[in-house]
């Protein structure tokens, strides 16, 4: 089902939630609304859910407008941050719950519903939980549960409210690997909800930024980190070092290698793995002194000082592989030279 | 999920020994409990059970069976069997409105369900009588269509139906909103209609605290004197119901009458009692 939503505004009393979005989901994709807390992602799938009305605008599914449409007619499936399994009935009857509802024309029989619940179950890895009640599963298991469940009426679009967001790291990241796999497997396009930039990027094949209920961008992972719109973009995914003209040293930003691209850009974003380190020889005039290190497995993360600065500017990151930082054989106190590969330039 | 907080089974970790207060404060705090319930509990419920059978069994058996009481019996069931079902429908819908909706007045009409509990219940009988008496707003109107409200089992049925109306809201408002209305948000999403999520999703989450409410509201129908003494017009035989029976009898002396009459009422409390203990026990199993 594509998707297409036409100058949506919303507002909660004085607040406006979300403002002029517009919108276009192609079919079969894996869609992640990414912001921060409060920017309207939950509210703006809600709208697509039907569990939220609009204000202003249309929502427009398969072409077929269904702003005013309830949501038990949608076609969609909707799983909730905190699962919202039904606590009183099995795991069994929980998945079944959209095929028993179906009218009597629709409504398969009893065989036909059982076969198809358990073959769901087998799809989430999930058969043997069959008769147990929510509360004897763990988080990670309510969640594929939730996840069956919303399956079962074989949605058009699949919307996820934050999905991960109430669960362990290490089940969020083996779940994270599990939809992606799961979308391939059915192809239903999916929309999800989350404020982890790092699962929007490894998750989604589209992302779509929000930021104070407005879109910043919409692109691919690839587009969105290496190709940020603007200056929130580029904060907001992934590491960056921000070095504004105005304030720092214009001097230290060239002997950095870096110089604007155009006249009225002051602020540059640089990635932490567009910082080259090269060590110097200690009589040398060196632009930056190494504080510190962190390990962070395959990747080194650097802590720089800018040499000749005041105690209060920021460090500069810099990131380079395990591997390149055991033959540069640095310790804390080097001096070292660096240079800036790319920049992103912002007013 | 739980309204009702009775720890039954020793689910919690023991205290930790700084926070345990000293044995001379415990045992103090415990003694006085029990003296308070003694004296005004245990005491007077054993005080009905003596005064009724003071004149034997024989005398106590034809005291309950005296014409007056049994339909005084009857009545206290009739207006029960009318309000709490009438207010058990209120209740749910007023908590449904409640807690899953926005609308104007919303806090108006909270405010309007606890008014019961604020009011003296012989107001409330009160308010029925300037309502509907002879002299009342709608006196004039009623005698025209010979409607009788006050003095008749009508007026008895309204005062209680005001004085219960609470008891069911009161218990599901704010569990109702403590659950969320999440899992009926899945269920619409899955495509079951209003009624049938509320069948299949919100009444098995509110089914305990639903009786419980239940429970409540039939003890208060049940006991009730205040406003029912106010509108009833103390008819013997016809209006007076069991609260009413046993004031009748205790001001004309007849003690044992009026405590055999008030022997039921402790056994409908007591019953009342065990079933809510058992209610809370079934909320904390699960």
């Amino acid at each position: 089902m594509s998707i297409l939503l036409s100058n949506i505004s919303k507002q909660f009393g004085a607040f406006s939630a979300l403002s002029n979005i517009n919108l276009e989901i192609p079919e079969g994709e894996l869609v992640a609304l990414l912001g921060p807390s409060g920017c309207g992602k939950t509210t703006l799938l809600r709208i697509i859910a039907g569990l939220e009305q609009a204000d202003k605008g249309r929502v427009l599914l398969s072409g077929v407008d269904k702003t005013t449409q309830n949501v038990s007619k949608r076609g969609i499936g909707f799983v909730f941050q905190h699962y919202a399994l039904f606590r009183h009935m099995t795991v069994f009857e929980n998945v079944a719950f959209g095929l028993r509802v179906k009218p009597r024309r629709e409504r398969l029989d009893n065989e036909t519903i059982t076969k198809k619940v358990h073959a769901l179950l087998e799809l989430v890895q999930l058969d043997w939980l069959h008769d147990r009640y929510p509360d004897q599963l763990s988080g990670g298991q309510r969640q594929r549960i939730a996840l069956a469940r919303a399956l079962a009426v074989e949605p058009s679009v699949l919307l996820l409210d934050e999905p991960f967001g109430a669960l362990d790291a290490s089940v969020r990241k083996d779940l994270r690997q599990w939809l992606r796999n799961l979308h391939h497997e059915l192809n239903v396009t999916s929309i999800f909800v989350t404020h982890d930039q790092e699962e929007a990027m490894e998750v989604a094949s589209q992302v779509v930024v929000l930021n104070h209920g407005r879109i910043e961008q919409q692109g691919t992972p690839s587009d969105i980190y290496d190709h940020p719109a603007n200056a929130f973009v580029s904060r907001f995914i992934g590491q960056t070092n921000i070095f504004d003209m105005a304030e720092q040293d214009a001097d230290w930003l060239q002997i950095a290698g870096l110089l604007p691209t155009q006249k009225e850009s002051k602020i540059a974003h640089v990635r932490p793995h567009d910082i080259i380190i090269e060590k110097t020889s200690a009589n040398q005039d060196a632009p930056a002194t190494l504080k510190d290190w962190q390990h962070l497995g395959a990747l080194i993360r650097l802590e720089l000082v800018k040499n000749g600065s005041n105690a209060n500017t920021p460090s500069v990151f810099a990131e380079m592989p395990n591997e390149q930082f055991k033959q540069l054989a640095l310790s804390r106190g080097d001096k070292v030279a660096l240079q800036i590969r790319q920049a992103h330039w912002f007013q | 999920m739980n309204v009702i907080q009775l720890p039954v089974n020793k689910l919690v970790a023991p205290k930790p020994q700084a926070l345990q207060d000293p044995d001379w404060v415990r045992w103090s705090l415990i003694t006085i409990a029990i003296s308070f319930i003694s004296l005004f509990i245990l005491l007077p419920l054993g005080l009905v059970i003596v005064k009724a059978f003071s004149k034997g069994i024989e005398a106590y058996w034809s005291a309950l069976s005296e014409p007056d009481t049994l339909s005084a019996i009857k009545l206290t069931l009739i207006t029960a069997a009318v309000t709490v079902p009438l207010n058990t429908l209120f209740g749910v819908t007023a908590a449904w409105a409640v807690t899953r909706f926005d609308f104007k007045g919303k806090s108006l009409l909270t405010t309007l369900i606890d008014l019961p509990f604020s009011v003296s219940p012989v107001i409330s009988g009160f308010i029925f009588v300037l309502l509907f008496g002879a002299e009342g707003w709608f006196g004039d109107w009623l005698v025209q269509h010979q409607i009788k409200i006050i003095f008749t089992i009508s007026g008895i049925v309204l005062a209680t139906l005001f004085i219960t109306f609470p008891f069911v809201a009161r218990q599901l408002i704010p569990l109702m909103q403590e659950m969320g209305s999440q899992e009926e948000e899945a269920a619409l999403s899955l495509g079951a209609s209003g009624w049938r999520t509320f069948w299949s999703v919100t009444l098995p989450n509110i089914k305990w605290a639903l009786l419980y409410g239940v429970l409540l509201c039939n003890a208060r129908a049940m006991g009730e004197f205040g406003a029912v003494s106010v509108v009833s017009g103390h008819i013997r035989g016809l209006t007076n119901t069991l609260p009413l029976h046993v004031e009748v009898n205790y001001n004309e002396y007849n003690i044992v009458g009026a405590f055999a009459s008030a022997s039921i009422l402790a056994a409908l409390a007591v019953l009342t009692l065990i079933l809510k203990t058992a209610l809370e026990w079934q909320q904390a199993r699960r």
